[in-house]
C-alpha cells in the first residue's frame, strides 16, 4: 500500500515537472515570437513606401503629405542628434553621481540620494515634456541661450552649431531634457555595479596610493564595463525611443539645420504627431517604415555594444 | 636574536597605540618595534585585532567611515598617523598584499606599471626594465615573460598573488605589509610565497598577519601574539615558539585554545 501511494505521487511529480518546464519553455519561445511577429508587421506595413522611395527614403528630406512624398532623413538625423546629445551629458553626469553616492557619499546622504535618483527615473515622460516646454525652454531661450550665442556661437568649427535665435525649443533642448531623463537610469546602473566591486580590489589601488578619480577610472570602471556599457545602453534605449517629451519640445519642424537652436524632428515624435491624421496608404506606410528605422537603429546600437565589449574582452587577453 | 637587536634597526616604532570602531576599541596600547629587512608576524585568533594593527601601517582604515587611530607610528621617526602626512606618498612607502589575490582588469603588464606610473615618469625603456625586475623578485617573470598583454585575471590563483606582490614591489616601497596572503591558496602556491617571502627580506621590511601558526613559525623573525585587541608578547620567533613568556601565548601556539 505505502508502495503504492509513492509511485503514484512519483507518477503526479513527473507530470508536473513535465508541465512546468513546457510552460516556462513556452514563455521563452513566446518572446521571439513576439519579436518576430512585430519585425514581420513593421515590415509588411512599411512594404508601399519601400516600393514607393526604395533607399532615397534614408537620404530624402522631403516629407510632404501634399504631393505624397516622404524621407526619412530629417526625423533620423533628429533622433540621433538628440540622444547623442543625451548621452554626452548624461554620462559624465552619471559617472559623478555614481562615484559619490559609492565612494565620497557620507553615509547618513546615501540612501536619500540613491533614493531620489530612482523617484526621478519614476517621473512619467509627460510631465518631463510639460516642464520642459513651459518652465525649462523659456528660461534657456531667455538666459543661456544667448550666452552661448555670445561665447561659444563664435567659436571656429563648432560655432554653427551653437548660434541661431534663442527661442528656447529646439533640439538642443530636447537632448538636454533626454539626459535628464536618462541620467537616472545610466546613474542607478553605474551606482549597482560599481556597489559590487570587491573592496578589497579597491583598496589595492588605494593601497599603492591612488587617489579616488584614479581607483573609480583605472579599477573601478574596467572591472564594471559591461555593467556600465549595459546601463548606457538602457539610457540610450531611452532616448532613442522617448516620444512624449521630445515632442513637446524639439519643435517639430521638417527641417534640417547646422544650429541645434533650431526646431527639428524625431522619428518617435514625427510618428506620434502624424499617426493619428496620415490619410492614404503611402503616407502611413512611410510613418510605419519610420518606425522599422528606429527599430534597425535601436537593434544595430545595442549590437555595436555588443562588438564593443567583445573587442575589450579580446584586447585585455581574454580570447575570443 | 636579542632585543637589542630589535632596537638597534627598528624600521617601525608604534606608539600607545588605540584603534576604535565608531565606540568598540579594537587595539589597546599597542606598542611595537618592527625591524628593518626582518619579517614580522602578527597571530592570534580571529578578531584579536591583528588585521587592524596591520590596517594601520598605511592607514588604510581612513577609507571608512567612523574608523580612527589614536597614538604613533613611527616610519624613521616620522609620524605616519600625522594628519598632515600626505596619504598616498605614505602608501608609495608601505605596500601591501591582502587574503584573496586583486589583479587589476588590465594586462599583467599594466598591472605592475599601475602603481609606478602614480610616481615616478619612466622611459618606456626604464619601465619595462621595471616590469622584468618586479615580476623576478617576485619569482614570476619566467611564467609569464611570453605573455606580459594578456590579462593579469587569466593567471591561476597562485600566480595571481605574486603578481599582486610583485605590483607591491614595483614601486619600491620600504615596508611590505601581507595581510594573510596564502589563505586563498592551496599548499604549493602557499610554498612559493613561503620561499619568496624570505628572499624579499633581503630588501623589505615585511610585515605579514596569518592565522597559521606554522607559517609564522617558517617565515618570520618575530613574532607578535594578539588577543582581543592587546599585544601580550613580542619577541623572536624561536622565543615565542618554544619558551613564550606569557601562559595565554603558550595555551594559543600549544593548540589549546584558539
Amino acid at each position: 500500500m505505502p508502495t503504492f501511494l509513492q509511485e503514484a505521487r512519483l507518477k503526479r511529480q513527473v507530470v508536473q515537472d513535465l508541465l512546468f518546464r513546457n510552460l516556462t519553455r513556452l514563455a521563452a519561445f513566446a518572446v521571439l515570437a513576439l519579436l518576430a511577429a512585430i519585425i514581420a508587421s513593421l515590415v509588411v506595413g512599411s512594404m508601399p513606401a519601400i516600393h514607393a522611395f526604395g533607399f532615397g527614403f534614408l537620404t530624402s528630406s522631403v516629407w510632404d503629405p501634399v504631393k505624397d512624398e516622404y524621407g526619412a532623413l530629417i526625423p533620423i538625423v533628429g533622433t540621433l542628434v538628440t540622444s547623442g546629445i543625451a548621452l554626452l551629458i548624461a554620462i559624465p553626469v552619471s559617472f559623478g553621481i555614481a562615484i559619490f553616492l559609492t565612494e565620497l557619499s557620507p553615509n547618513w546622504l546615501r540612501r536619500p540620494l540613491g533614493i531620489a535618483v530612482e523617484l526621478l527615473a519614476g517621473i512619467p515622460s509627460i510631465i518631463y515634456g510639460m516642464w520642459g516646454l513651459f518652465v525649462f525652454a523659456p528660461l534657456f531661450g531667455d538666459y543661456v541661450e544667448p550666452w552661448i550665442n555670445n561665447h561659444i556661437g563664435k567659436m571656429p568649427f563648432i560655432g554653427p552649431f551653437f548660434s541661431g535665435p534663442p527661442m528656447g525649443i529646439g533640439m538642443l533642448t530636447a537632448g538636454i531634457i533626454l539626459a535628464i531623463m536618462v541620467i537616472p537610469f545610466i546613474a542607478s546602473v553605474m551606482r549597482d555595479v560599481f556597489d559590487v566591486v570587491p573592496a578589497m580590489l579597491k583598496e589595492s589601488a588605494y593601497g599603492l596610493g591612488s587617489t579616488t578619480w584614479e581607483v573609480m577610472w583605472n579599477v573601478v570602471l574596467p572591472y564594471t564595463r559591461i555593467g556600465v556599457v549595459g546601463g548606457i545602453m538602457l539610457g540610450l534605449g531611452r532616448a532613442l525611443g522617448e516620444t512624449m517629451a521630445v515632442t513637446f519640445v524639439i519643435g517639430n519642424a521638417n527641417q534640417l539645420n547646422k544650429s541645434l537652436f533650431m526646431p527639428g524632428n524625431s522619428i518617435a515624435s514625427a510618428l506620434a504627431n502624424e499617426f493619428n491624421e496620415a490619410v492614404g496608404t503611402l503616407y502611413t506606410s512611410s510613418l510605419i517604415e519610420l518606425g522599422l528605422i528606429l527599430f534597425f537603429i535601436t537593434f544595430v546600437v545595442l549590437s555595436l555594444a555588443r562588438l564593443l565589449l567583445l573587442k575589450m574582452a579580446q584586447r585585455e587577453g581574454h580570447g575570443a | 636574536m636579542t632585543a637589542e637587536q630589535i632596537i638597534s634597526a627598528p624600521k617601525v616604532i608604534v606608539r600607545d597605540l588605540n584603534f576604535y570602531y565608531g565606540a568598540d576599541r579594537a587595539l589597546k596600547d599597542i606598542n611595537l618595534v618592527i625591524p628593518e629587512k626582518m619579517v614580522t608576524a602578527f597571530i592570534g585568533p580571529s578578531g584579536c585585532g591583528k588585521s587592524t594593527l596591520l590596517r594601520t601601517f598605511n592607514r588604510m582604515y581612513e577609507l571608512y567611515p567612523k574608523q580612527r587611530a589614536t597614538g604613533e607610528i613611527l616610519l624613521d621617526g616620522e609620524n605616519l598617523l600625522d594628519k598632515k602626512q600626505d596619504l598616498n606618498t605614505l602608501r608609495a612607502k608601505i605596500g601591501m598584499v591582502f587574503q584573496k589575490p586583486t589583479p587589476f582588469p588590465m594586462s599583467i603588464y599594466d598591472n605592475i606599471t599601475f602603481g609606478v606610473k602614480l610616481y615616478e615618469r619612466l622611459s618606456s625603456h626604464e619601465m619595462d626594465d621595471r616590469v622584468e625586475w618586479a615580476l623576478k623578485k617576485a619569482a614570476l617573470w619566467n611564467e609569464v615573460k611570453d605573455k606580459l598583454n594578456q590579462s593579469g585575471t587569466g593567471l591561476s590563483g597562485g600566480q595571481q598573488q605574486r603578481l599582486c606582490i610583485a605590483r607591491a614591489i614595483a614601486v619600491k616601497p620600504q615596508v611590505l605589509l601581507l595581510d594573510e596572503p596564502t589563505s586563498a591558496l592551496d599548499p604549493i602556491s602557499t610554498a612559493h610565497i613561503e620561499k619568496l617571502i624570505d628572499e624579499l627580506k633581503k630588501d623589505f621590511t615585511i610585515v605579514i598577519v596569518t592565522h597559521n601558526m606554522q607559517q609564522a613559525a617558517r617565515v618570520s623573525d618575530f613574532t607578535a601574539y594578539m588577543y582581543l585587541g592587546d599585544l601580550i608578547e613580542f619577541g623572536d620567533t624561536s622565543t615565542v615558539f618554544t619558551n613564550p613568556k606569557r601562559k595565554e601565548t603558550e595555551d594559543y601556539i600549544t593548540g589549546r585554545f584558539g
